[in-house]
């Protein structure tokens, strides 16, 4: 192998056909309301710690969806339970409970 | 003596504007360029919200015509004004004098061709919304179910390069209808919807989209599709942004519904020319004012109703030719005094 | 795939190409990394055809590399093209051919932004004056190179010596055409078929026994993108393009790539090296990679012409191969050697790519 100084990199793109869809399945299935999500960012706005550290709801969802789940990870990680979330999202989605039973179906 | 009303169009508006003139007292006659009444409701299967479906719809419009008279295969070959009533000679030979003309002449919907990124007529699995809705009503959609399907909004809409800027109104809510219906056929299969914005303005229409994500597992993407490929297995490779995520996303479908939407009915705008009637910059035509008389055109006697002055949902269409019939009414009254 | 709705959109991008008569200018970088596509270009024209094709030695580049990288002001560049213009008027010709796609780009844009402000073709004109005192003028009709062997297209299949078929087979070759970003994809009613399903390669190899293959990034750039290639630092991003194309291609095992760009065949041929010493990977058979030419390459390949007159030594993918899957004889022992039968040297076996 050569070095040019420079190399193909790797595509950022989103590939939903390589995406594993059991998993959000089996999270649907405990939490049919997953899917309601509309993309309105409430959650994230409310959220305590999302002023300091990159954490949102709705992206993870996203991410999750999208086939990206350590992302989806890290926008929970820093994440207090403190439930602000649930209280302002329009859709009713209890946003705490869904954060949980991401991290037992996703989380190591 | 009764009066004469000439009606262009014998779609939802000038089927409904005719039953309630007749209803009224007047002699109406109503062409339609097509084999049969109905524009496009006639090739539709079930409309939005609730799935009503179409033929009984059209059913319960054509019951009312009984004391209409109808020409269909008829175009209108020459109109002029006279002094206080309209002549037209009809294709067919027959020549009316017109009292009042009812323009309702609808819209065509979007050629979907031209958007040549997408590969309609190129691309085995491309179809449009109205193709869908002709599968779906002779049931002829393949029998081999398809992995994956997306809908694509705003076809020839929201598309200056398209020649059509504006919102086509009843897209989005006939892409969620529609996906939610091939998820009923094909229960296995992933359903994506690429939209921009999601127009879900009327009375059930944001339930269609709750119950589309819910019930039905649609996946809402927001992003419009830039570009159809086929791949090697003739599938359709399709590329999109995620603007949720803002990256560039790729997805293999079998079939994919195009949302064309709709353009002024050129038939009709054939019939403008010949009487200088005006179009806004969107080519349909311009009322005498959008706020209190969209059914008036500019010239007496003339009126509007339906899509040709704009895009319009069906129930908003036959409201519009409720009020039309009635505008006419008023002005048969005012301008034509029994001796 | 449904031909017949290719063929309408084709039927709505027909451009008007006059058959003769025709005022030409090379590129600037062509007759180095495919010194012999030009001269392929006016020999055919020419001496197979009889064509009128008249070139002088005093026209320059169109500044279009400049213009692109960003280092030449619109004005100047528009003077240059000006003075390239003055001299077909003044040599009595009113139709332009030129063999680069960024110059045909560039013509296109320049003639399209006078229209829109005449008074800025004014001062143009004034400048031209001034400078070289020549008298403005602009081509009654412009058209790339490739538009013309397009146009040629059955007269030189009626003077072939070899089709665009597998001899072992007898199946069409399967070919990828690329076209250049420039080329139509600005205005696409100024290229032969449009931007989407560009018709002017898909033309030739028809015409002269090849298949087409679509493959869904047909439309991507090769990579070369001015910028991303001239600054060494964005040379990843030129690489990443090509190697997406090739990805993409590579399903549909294609025997040869055909383009119609000074950019396009130099990065689709070299980046392959690179893609395959930096990951190990070749997409022709055998360890080969995928042979690319450029359009008169190909139409004095059909045509009879010596590979070695053609320089398809200067590729960096061996062309071998291919000329075996036609039955184009070579003489091995022949290709380094130059004029009057110099020798030129060798260059180096890349490790991956054979």
């Amino acid at each position: 192998m050569i070095d040019f100084g420079f190399t193909v990199s790797p595509s950022s793109r989103i590939n939903l056909d390589e995406v594993d869809k059991k998993s959000f399945v089996a999270l649907s299935k405990i939490e049919p309301d997953v899917v309601k999500c509309m993309a309105c960012g409430s959650c994230s706005a409310s959220c305590t710690v999302s002023q300091f550290q990159p954490t949102s709801v709705r992206k993870a969802i996203l991410s999750l969806q999208n086939g990206q789940i350590s992302q989806a990870m890290d926008f929970l990680k820093h994440c207090m339970l403190c439930g602000k979330c649930t209280m302002v999202c329009p859709r009713g989605i209890n946003t705490r409970h869904l954060i949980i039973s991401i991290q037992k179906i996703y989380g190591k | 003596m009764k009066k004469n009303i000439l009606i262009i169009g014998g779609g939802p508006a000038g089927m409904e504007a005719a039953a309630n003139l007749d209803r009224l007292g007047y002699n109406v006659i109503l062409i339609e360029k097509d084999k049969q009444l109905g524009g496009h409701l006639a090739k539709w299967d079930r409309l939005f919200p609730d799935g009503v479906s179409a033929k009984k719809t059209l059913d319960a419009l054509t019951a009312e015509l009984s004391g209409v008279k109808c020409f269909t295969e008829t175009n209108i070959q020459s109109i002029n004004v006279l002094d206080k009533s309209y002549n037209a000679i009809l294709s067919n030979g027959i020549t009316v004098l017109a009292d009042a003309v009812l323009m309702a002449s609808g819209f065509d919907l979007f050629k979907a061709e031209k958007k040549e990124e997408y590969g309609y007529g190129i691309y085995d699995g491309v179809m449009t919304n109205a193709d869908l809705e002709k599968a779906f009503r002779e049931k002829t959609l393949p029998s081999k179910a398809p992995k994956a399907i997306g809908f694509v909004h705003c076809v020839g809409s929201r598309d200056e390069k398209a020649g059509n800027p504006a919102c086509s109104k009843v897209c989005c809510a006939t892409a969620v209808k529609q996906a939610c219906e091939i998820k009923e056929v094909y229960p296995d299969a992933d359903v994506y919807c690429f939209y921009m914005d999601l127009r879900m303005f009327g009375r059930h229409y944001e339930d269609l989209y709750l119950k589309a994500q819910k019930e039905y597992g649609i996946r809402f993407i927001r992003g419009r599709v830039s570009e159809v490929a086929e791949t090697m297995d003739n599938r359709l490779l399709v590329k999109a942004e995620d603007t949720l995520s803002s990256k560039p996303l790729k997805v293999t479908l079998d079939m994919l519904v195009l949302m064309a939407g709709m353009r002024p009915s050129e038939a009709g705008r054939s019939v403008g020319r010949q009487l200088n009637l005006t179009t806004e910059d969107d080519g349909f035509f311009s009322s005498s004012d959008n706020m209190l008389a969209i059914q008036k055109s500019k010239l007496p006697g003339f009126f509007y109703a339906g899509a040709c002055t704009g895009a319009k949902t069906l129930p908003d269409t036959l409201h519009e030719a409720r009020s039309a019939a009635l505008e006419i009414d008023r002005y048969v009254k005012d301008n034509f005094k029994e001796q | 795939m449904i031909y017949e709705g290719k063929k309408k959109i084709w039927a709505d991008y027909q451009k008007e190409i006059p058959e003769d008569h025709y005022f030409y200018v090379r590129s600037c970088i062509r007759q180095s990394f495919f010194p012999a596509s030009e001269a392929t270009f006016l020999d055919i024209t020419r001496n197979k055809l009889g064509k009128d094709i008249f070139e002088t030695e005093h026209h320059t580049t169109c500044g279009g590399i400049a213009y692109h990288s960003d280092t030449i002001p619109q004005e100047t560049v528009m003077t240059i093209i000006a003075r390239q213009f003055a001299l077909m008027k003044k040599y009595g010709y009113e139709n332009y051919v030129c063999s680069c796609i960024t110059s045909f780009g560039l013509y296109c844009e320049t003639l399209e932004t006078w229209r829109e402000y005449p008074e800025l073709q004014q001062k143009i004109a004034e400048n031209l004056w001034k400078s070289c005192k020549l008298e403005f003028a602009k081509p009654k009709f412009l058209v790339h190179a490739s538009d013309l062997i397009f146009k040629y297209r059955m007269q030189i299949a009626s003077k072939s010596k070899f089709k665009l078929v597998n001899k072992n087979t007898g199946e069409p070759l399967r070919v990828v055409e690329h076209i250049g970003c420039h080329y139509s994809k600005m205005f696409p009613s100024k290229g032969v078929g449009g931007a989407e399903y560009p018709y002017v390669l898909v033309g030739m190899v028809e015409a002269w026994g090849g298949q087409i293959i679509d493959y869904p990034e047909r439309r991507h750039c090769c990579g070369f993108g001015f910028r991303q290639y001239l600054i060494k630092g964005n040379r990843g991003y030129s690489v990443s393009n090509t190697h997406k194309k090739f990805e993409s291609m590579e399903p549909f095992k294609p025997d040869m790539i055909i383009t119609n760009c000074p950019g396009c065949p130099y990065f689709l041929d070299r980046w392959q090296y690179v893609i395959a010493e930096t990951q190990g990977k070749t997409y022709g058979e055998n360890g080969h990679g995928i042979p690319v030419f450029t359009y008169e390459e190909v139409a004095g390949l059909v045509m009879g012409y010596d590979p070695w007159d053609l320089g398809l030594q200067t590729h960096q993918v061996s062309v071998e191969p291919l000329l075996d899957k036609i039955g184009i004889p070579y003489d091995p022992a022949k290709k380094y050697l130059g004029r009057n039968g110099k020798y030129l040297g060798e260059p180096q076996k890349p490790h991956c790519l054979k």
